[in-house]
């Protein structure tokens, strides 16, 4: 089989792009957007059936629509788009060729055939058990052996991807170390590697037990197991979506990573203790001791913590850099005040760096501290959290990195360039309001899931404080807000994908690229050794000033929760 | 003539390989990190974690 | 475009870090220590913990042991479904069975005493959800869930369920009464 080696150069970037690449991009792209048409339109439905003055669906179907829309949302949306990123960050960026893309192909189908037997399973109706599926409540065969087929689908893609890495090693299509984004997609690919291997060991048991093999499940390990999967399987976003904002900084300011050390390190970070804070969701179980809850859930030590505020303040900083280097030196905010404010890849992503550290890192730290996880576990608090780090940082960056995909790899330009300037503020506004008010009416105890807080005809009911039905409604505000976002975000990218007008530059060549053509080798080491990565002294002051409003607001809201705790009944 | 290009840069690259200290080769390799990455939160959480329930005890 | 690009150094390893970042990786590191520390200092120090002490059992054990305290402590029934309302003395051991879709029996305690409560599920995952206390405990089946409860305040309160279980889970609530101190 004569292996396709050819490429054309992006006249934007000057990146090669190997053509079955490229298809697989924007076939994986595609199909994400597809799934998050789908995962809207239930987004839609569920907030307006948690507005209480609304209150749209029955019962029944407000069940339905919410287990789609997480298990759209969360797994496919997201999952096909990290597999277009893992395949950009691996044969774009390297400028290699795609290891095996017949196998990806497959991959990609097996991951389309999986999505929609699994959703089949959910429209059914038999299978209202919710993204998470705790067992022992079962659901139809077909919605396990759905998320089965797609998993393993994406699997080989992950394989696809490290496969493709060696093929740049060993075709020295670049010289010395992969580029950070590269090193940031390798780490959302291992912790993808680690989450399929977890959803496999409970996923296949339960399918068994679904059709009759297996006898019993058990719900404690069941809970455990699925959410080395269940959470591990957003750390692949966190991962990406930094990975983004590094790319972001780099194709728009050409800032250039404050050190590599740093950033990479943090990245080994993550590797090597994001995914153990699954624990998160296991801190008011039974049975699992406060020495495993206390080491897995504070990432060992907040080390996985910590990498995240470093990617946090490098990111702002290296743009701070470079935007100084250009003149924008006016006290500590002027490099920030005139950013490209008006270009959507910027705002967006900038957007999902705020919205990440300070709402959904914030309120992830602190749901995920043992004691005071009693006074939030499975209140509106969690999809607040996690509607923060998931929509807010992970999809916001995706949608804004979009808008760069949109001309370089399909070649189009961007219709409707006013909507698509707005749609990130809408958005935004929009989930911040979802995020904020559930996180509220959490803390007064609403619970997530709930079809009915007001517990009509009920004898026994209990009423909630007026102030929560205030929040629950400014949240559906909120959410139609961001579903009209997320309208705009759909309408901009479909339509520039399928209609919009053609690229046609002059820099567009087809070239061949052989192997031995890396660009002009690396210096050599002892060169290195002399010469400083960092531009010295305090260069981004007001980055740091940001980072320290971060750190103010983290450590007040942190303790105002313990003061809280200590409020409530004594346990022990 | 390929070859020859060839063995001209893996020269060129044999040596800047010198002189790179250890914790930059663990992570310029993917397969290391991947190792690593599977291995400790497997350990830490799923295995601590489905021993401890295997320990609970039977109520009497 | 350097995030793009390989690093420009070979060995990047060796690079002198910015002081910026130095500084904010101390702080933050600090920042962590200090909020690991927070969990073992509240088990010492703090009055909100969870022993994590659990049985395995199953559900006809769990049924048995809830049934011998509803015959002993009885003192009337509520609602149409005639839900016994138990009171047990201080420092007893309590129970309550989650199922679908109920909280069984109620409960009535006395302010400021401990007690012991078992929980425990008879069929799915159910979520204890004490209002507006706002205590939340994971209860599963096969697993019976011991903790030292000690309401602080008299009053009326509600147990919700707040892990989905299934199409009648918005209705799965009950009440748990505190009487004050004789």
């Amino acid at each position: 089989m004569a292996v396709n080696r050819m490429f054309r150069t992006c006249p934007m970037t000057g990146l090669r792009v190997h053509q079955p690449a490229e298809a697989l991009i924007k076939a994986n792209a595609v199909a994400a957007v597809v799934s998050l048409l789908v995962g809207g339109v239930l987004a839609l439905l569920v907030t307006l059936t948690r507005w209480p003055a609304v209150h749209l669906l029955p019962a029944d179907w407000y069940y339905l629509v919410l287990t789609a829309h997480g298990i759209n949302m969360l797994i496919f949306w997201i999952i096909f788009f990290e597999i277009a990123v893992l395949y950009f960050a691996s044969s774009t960026l390297l400028g290699c060729r795609l290891a095996a893309p017949r196998l990806a192909w497959f991959a990609f189908l097996l991951m389309v055939l999986g999505a929609l037997i699994n959703n089949y399973a959910v429209f059914r109706g038999d299978s209202s058990v919710m993204f998470t599926s705790y067992a022992p409540m079962g659901a139809h065969p077909t919605f396990y052996l759905g998320l089965i087929v797609f998993a393993v689908g994406a699997l080989i893609a992950c394989f696809v991807f490290f496969g493709t890495l060696i093929v740049g090693k060993e075709e020295r299509t670049y010289i010395g170390s992969v580029p950070l984004v590269t090193f940031g997609a390798i780490t959302a690919a291992i912790i993808a590697v680690f989450t399929i291997a977890s959803g496999a060991i409970i996923l296949i048991p339960t399918f068994l037990w679904s059709v009759g093999l297996v006898d019993h499940i058990d719900s404690l390990m069941y809970r455990t197991v699925w959410w080395a999967f269940g959470h591990s399987s957003q750390q692949i976003n966190v991962s990406a979506h930094v990975a983004i904002w590094y790319a972001i900084a780099a194709i728009l300011f050409g800032a250039k990573p404050m050190s590599e050390k740093v950033s990479r390190f943090a990245f080994l970070m993550y590797i090597l203790f994001l995914q153990i804070a699954a624990a998160h969701h296991l801190l008011v179980d039974p049975g699992l001791t406060s020495n495993w809850k206390i080491l897995n859930t504070s990432y060992a030590l907040y080390l996985a913590v910590v990498a995240s505020m470093v990617h946090g303040l490098t990111v702002p900083g290296s743009i701070e850099v470079a935007q100084r280097a250009k003149g924008y030196t006016k006290g500590l905010f002027e490099w920030l005040r005139k950013a490209p404010w008006g270009n959507p890849v910027f705002s967006g992503m900038f957007m999902s760096l705020l919205g990440f550290g300070f709402l959904g890192g914030i309120s992830g730290v602190i749901l995920g501290t043992e004691q005071l996880n009693i006074i939030m576990h499975n209140t509106i608090y969690v999809p607040g959290h996690f509607h923060a780090t998931v929509v807010l940082g992970t999809t916001l960056a995706f949608m804004a990195v979009t808008y760069f995909v949109i001309p370089a790899i399909f070649r189009r330009e961007v219709s409707f360039p006013k909507m698509a300037q707005w749609q990130p503020y809408v958005f935004t506004l929009g989930m911040t309001m979802v995020c904020l008010f559930m996180m509220g009416a959490g803390t007064l105890g609403v619970p997530r899931r709930h079809w009915d807080i007001t517990f009509a005809g009920n004898p026994l009911g209990f009423e909630f404080p007026g102030m929560a039905f205030l929040m629950m409604g400014l949240m559906g505000i909120g959410g139609v807000l961001a579903v009209v976002g997320g309208a705009m975000y759909l309408l901009v990218t479909v339509h520039s994908v399928f209609l919009g007008k053609k690229i046609q530059t002059p820099g567009f060549a087809q070239v061949r690229v052989v192997e031995g053509a890396a660009p002009a080798p690396a210096q050599p080491v002892s060169a290195a050794l002399q010469a400083h990565g960092g531009v010295g002294a305090w260069s981004a002051p007001g980055t740091f000033a940001l980072a320290m409003v971060f750190l103010t607001a983290f450590v007040l809201y942190y303790f105002i929760n313990w003061n809280y705790l200590s409020t409530v009944w004594p346990l022990r | 003539m390929p070859e020859a290009t060839r063995n001209v840069t893996s020269q060129v690259s044999d040596e800047l390989e010198e002189g790179i200290p250890v914790m930059q080769h663990i992570l310029d390799n993917p397969f290391i990190l991947l190792f690593l990455g599977v291995v400790v939160p497997t350990v830490l959480y799923v295995i601590w974690g489905v021993m401890e329930i295997i320990g609970i005890p039977i109520a009497k | 475009m350097s995030a793009i690009l390989p690093p420009e150094q070979r060995v990047w390893w060796k690079q002198p870090i910015e002081p910026i970042e130095i500084t904010w990786i101390v702080v933050a590191f600090i920042w962590g220590l200090i909020m690991f520390l927070m969990m073992p200092y509240w088990h010492v120090f703090g009055k909100q913990n969870l022993a994590n002490e659990a049985y395995r059992a199953t559900p006809e054990v769990f049924v048995a042991k809830t049934q011998a305290m509803v015959d002993k402590y009885q003192v009337r029934e509520e609602t149409d479904q005639k839900i016994p309302v138990v009171r047990p003395p201080a420092g007893s051991d309590v129970y309550l069975i989650a199922r679908l879709w109920q909280w069984w029996p109620m409960l009535e305690l006395e302010e400021g005493q401990s007690y012991k409560l078992h929980l425990m599920s008879l069929d799915w995952l159910h979520g204890f959800s004490l209002q507006p206390e706002n205590i939340n405990i994971q209860v599963h089946p096969g697993y019976m869930h011991l903790l030292t409860v000690q309401p602080s305040k008299a009053g009326t309160y509600a147990i919700i369920c707040n892990e989905y279980c299934g199409i009648n889970h918005h209705t799965m609530v009950s009440r748990l009464y505190v009487v004050p101190k004789k």
